[in-house]
């Protein structure tokens, strides 16, 4: 099995230790003289750079939170000048929300790099012919794989997301081998490929490198068994630097990091401390090569665990788990990350007063549905249903417009949606993942 | 001469109507017309009760969420063409219709429209000026 960078992913863990730890003491170094955020951060630790002697004291460093981000916003962690940043990205979310990424053109090497070894991982090649179909655009996703899938010298065909019947037409006639979108996606062109007769003979297909939302070991067999391909997993998040944070080789037990960039720790989301080799626990990832905006022990609210031993494919780089939940209320719906909080700042902004609703989270047919409940209220109230309808039509429409996901409005009665004792219970998810 | 009429908000679930049944019976409130419009997922109860107030303030306890209209009342002859005639006068005059219902009245020989208008105002005097009979809520209101 074939490695893009031998070197950095098959090095001794000895040796990862040194580079990780040069480049460690250049960042903090680089954030420190930057970015005020950081410096204070660090003074209120009572650490200076100088105290950073190797990755053994990363565990001494502060954490930075999506909230950090998004007080800055939009460019306040960056750590080098706007003429220097030249994409930037954003996550999906909404006033309050959001945050938004900055990349320099070595970051956007360093991203590429990292998407051609997931590529490489998942058997593509010069030789192959790459569907993008992730959304291009704010969004990580599209353009992340596109980049990437080009370093690798792969034949990149930039399909973007959505027109399903044309993605089919061009996936057989400009012979896609490789195919990068969602898993939920991914068995969506196995229905219409079946529902429009083609044969899986008229494609090429070999692989898929499917990421952006959570899914299982079960669907995943189901992709594998409908489009008769193999499906890695791959994972990333646009703080660190988007999709190739980790990945899947061909054993599909773990996905790799590549910790010459990335340092992975996995920390008890209560306390902070860092937990032993193999502990579940939230895992958290600090930059050691990013210019743009480089990020120290960024708390990703990721459930998951770390394997270190040495992979059967060669690498020797970590391993991260199947992300099992999050520390958080966050939803990952049809690849948006979706906050309860959202769909009540929504809420306010049509009612008098904020009801109370719940979200309800499902999986028909392989696709995520929504439906936000809404208790009624005395002011959206009306004795004629339409105008009712045009209250559900309103809420729906909003939510679309803000979280950018279709959503099923559902009227309830008043005190029919569950009550608790402190922190509200805002969602039902009945999605089985794992 | 208008009538009020509660509207009750209510969720397609078995049960409910009974709820709101038993609230007003429990409270001695008498319902002399009712109407149901409903969707997939809920349903709006319209009621003409003897007390209209008392019947707000109690269903309201009970965590229902009401509202109270002022509808038109029409008595109209019980036979064919009878209603045909209002409705022609109020389409003639542009007044739509938001929703009606109809029940008969007390003596059995006349049957009762209740019609919810945009403008009630000016429903009423199109339909007076048209020799309509406008009734008013001691006629309509059972004991
Ligand atoms: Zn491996």
């Amino acid at each position: 099995m074939s490695c893009w960078n031998q070197t950095y992913e098959c090095m001794s863990r000895e040796e990862m230790r040194k580079v990780q730890s040069e480049r460690l003491i250049k960042t903090v170094k680089r954030v420190y003289e930057n970015v005020p955020t950081y410096r204070k951060k660090m003074q209120e630790k009572g650490i200076l750079p100088g105290d950073i002697k190797s990755v053994d004291d990363l565990k001494n460093l502060p954490f930075t939170y999506k909230q950090d981000l998004r007080d800055t916003y939009p460019y306040g962690l960056f750590a080098v000048p706007m003429s220097e940043i030249v994409r930037v990205h954003a996550s999906s979310g909404t006033t309050g929300k959001k945050t938004v990424v900055g990349y320099t053109k070595n970051d956007l090497d360093v991203w590429s790099e990292v998407i051609a070894r997931t590529f490489t991982a998942a058997g593509a090649g010069k030789d192959s012919f790459l569907q993008v179909s992730y959304g291009y655009g704010l969004f990580t996703g599209g353009l992340g794989a596109h980049y990437g899938g080009e370093k690798l010298g792969a034949t990149v065909i930039p399909t973007s997301s959505g027109n399903t019947k044309l993605q089919l037409s061009i996936m057989q006639d400009f012979g896609t081998t490789h195919i990068a979108c969602t898993p939920s996606y991914a068995l969506y062109l196995a229905e219409e490929m079946e529902e429009l007769g083609i044969k899986r003979s008229d494609l090429k297909l070999q692989a898929g490198i499917f990421g952006a939302e959570p899914w299982s070991e079960s669907m995943r067999q189901e992709i594998q068994d409908r489009l008769k391909i193999k499906a890695f997993d791959i994972y990333g998040l646009s703080e660190v630097i988007g999709p190739g944070v980790a990945f899947e080789c061909d054993y599909q037990n773990g996905m790799h990091i590549p910790e010459d960039h990335f340092i992975p720790e996995i920390i008890d989301p209560d306390t902070g401390e860092v937990l032993p080799e193999g502990s579940k626990g939230e895992i958290v990832f600090t930059t050691i090569t990013k210019e743009g905006l480089p990020l120290i022990r960024y708390r990703t609210r990721d459930l998951s665990s770390l394997n270190y031993d040495k992979c059967e494919c060669g690498r020797t780089a970590v391993r991260m788990s199947k992300v099992t939940g999050r520390t958080d209320d966050m939803l990952i719906i049809r690849g948006v990350n979706v906050f309860p909080s959202q769909v009540e700042s929504v809420l306010l902004s049509i009612g008098e007063t904020a009801p109370h609703y719940m979200l309800v989270v499902d999986r028909k047919d392989n696709l995520d549905t929504l439906e936000i409940q809404v208790e009624i209220t005395p002011s959206l109230f009306s004795d004629e249903v339409k105008k009712l309808e045009d209250v559900e039509k309103k809420i729906s429409k909003e939510i679309n417009s803000t979280l950018g996901i279709s959503a099923k409005i559902k009227l309830v009665e008043p005190k029919t949606i569950q009550r608790s004792e402190g922190k509200a219970k805002r969602v039902i998810d009945k999605r089985v993942i794992y | 001469m208008l009538v009020k009429q509660i509207s009750v908000f209510l969720e397609n679930k078995s049960g409910r109507l009974a709820d709101v049944t038993r609230t007003l019976a429990d409270n001695n409130i008498n319902i002399c017309a009712m109407s149901i419009a409903d969707t997939t997922d809920f349903g709006i109860l319209r009621l003409i009760v003897n007390k209209p107030e008392d019947a707000e303030r109690f269903l309201s306890e009970q965590q229902f969420t009401v509202s109270c209209t002022s509808v038109i009342a029409i008595g109209v002859e019980d036979k064919p063409g009878g209603l045909a005639k209002a409705l022609d006068i109020l389409h003639d005059n542009g007044i739509s219709i938001e929703y009606m219902y109809a029940f008969v009245g007390k003596t059995g020989n006349e049957a009762f429209v209740i019609l919810r208008v945009e403008n009630p105002e000016t429903a009423i005097e199109t339909l007076l000026k048209s020799g309509i009979e406008i009734l008013p809520s001691d006629k309509i209101y059972c004991a």
